[in-house]
């Protein structure tokens, strides 16, 4: 949990299990592939309705990244030395959404 | 004051690794990335241990910020080029903390790490040493930085700009939308702030916009060229990055960054909160 002496940065990104605790809130989480597999490093953008930059992480090794974003409609888009991609989501509640991004 | 005098592109970086008396520096909260690779030769500053008080919610003293950049190897004369993650988030900050404590020779990697990182530059996990120094700082430059009752006092006649999505802005959200929300402020932003998140200034790769496209962002949010200007943000990170564009890159003389931002205001008892989209 965050604190109010804590950074704004975002955190190491993980894998997010099925039955990940989203404590009422929207959890965008998913997986950046590139033609290879995964891809980490990726720089993974959240962007909302209006195409407005909301926040960014940066992909586990394992291509994994989270957003804990409002309900609503949003745009991930992911950013890479070898190509980039997005995809969307229409988030109308709290929950766990599942998404999947390639890139290349 | 131009763009080069205040930014570097990864190009002249990499061109300029070996030269003599430019010492590279990464600034983020979150070393890790720097610990599994960074520029070559480049320092390491962790945001939250050698910026940060410790104990009092401040910044380093002028003795301690003394210390550590002789520590580090950094000497008065040289030029410090700092970058990092996060979109140059945190070495934004520490541009500005350089420049309160009077280092004025430091510019920032236009795009940072990211845009090193997409452009398929090297970084290099060897150990950095650098022979110490006997830094001396200046006393603190208050024209730079915004204590809370200035900023209660300055409402409804200096710019605020609030540099936080829009969600934070209006009280949706507490916190950027990669953290978890739970926290001990009131949702909401200080009333007249104007909300110009800090990624309009910037394009996807983390570099600056021209300063021309930034000036006429500026202008069509509302910033009253005339007028001081304050920005703020949850704690004041991403407001560095708005600071800078406005006092550095667009040269405004009188721009400050509150570092307290919302966790302290949206703490204090008996100020003015206003909710709801601009």
């Amino acid at each position: 949990m965050a604190s109010v002496d804590d950074g704004c940065g975002a955190p190491a990104q993980e894998a997010t299990p099925e039955d990940f605790d989203t404590q009422g809130q929207v959890v965008l989480a998913g997986k950046v592939t590139g033609a290879d597999g995964p891809i980490g490093g990726a720089f993974v953008r959240l962007l909302n309705d209006g195409g407005d930059f909301t926040g960014e992480v940066v992909s586990s090794a394992d291509g994994d990244f989270r957003f804990y974003a409002a309900p609503g409609e949003w745009t991930i888009r992911a950013l890479h030395r070898t190509g980039n991609g997005q995809t969307s989501v229409k988030a109308d509640g709290p929950g766990l959404h599942r998404l999947a991004i390639s890139v290349g | 004051m131009s763009r080069e005098d205040v930014l570097v592109t990864t190009q002249w970086a990499e061109d300029n690794l070996d030269t003599a008396g430019v010492v590279f520096a990464e600034v983020d909260e979150d070393t890790t990335a720097y610990d599994n690779g960074h520029i070559r030769g480049a320092v390491k500053f962790d945001w939250r241990k050698d910026l940060q008080d410790g104990v009092r919610r401040d910044f380093v003293s002028k003795e301690g910020f003394e210390r550590l950049l002789s520590e580090k190897g950094i000497s008065n004369d040289d030029l410090v080029i700092l970058y990092g993650g996060n979109n140059n988030w945190f070495a934004a900050y520490a541009y500005w903390y350089f420049k309160y404590y009077g280092h004025e020779n430091v510019k920032l990697i236009d795009g940072g790490r990211k845009k090193w990182e997409l452009d398929g530059r090297e970084l290099n996990s060897e150990d950095v040493k650098r022979e110490s120094t006997e830094y001396k700082a200046k006393d603190p430059d208050a024209s730079i930085r915004a204590f809370r009752d200035e900023v209660v006092q300055s409402i409804g006649s200096k710019n605020f700009v609030d540099v936080r999505s829009p969600d934070e802005f209006s009280g949706k959200l507490l916190a950027p939308a990669h953290l978890p929300q739970e926290q001990s402020q009131v949702p909401g932003h200080i009333p007249s702030a104007l909300n110009i998140p800090w990624a309009k200034v910037a394009n996807e790769d983390g570099t600056f916009k021209t300063e021309q496209e930034i000036r006429e962002l500026y202008a069509e949010e509302g910033i009253d060229e005339s007028k001081p200007t304050i920005a703020y943000c949850r704690i004041g990170e991403r407001s560095s990055i708005a600071w800078f564009a406005l006092r550095e890159l667009l040269g405004y003389s009188d721009v400050k960054n509150y570092d307290g931002s919302w966790t302290e205001y949206g703490s204090l008892v008996g100020v003015p909160v206003e909710l709801g989209a601009k």
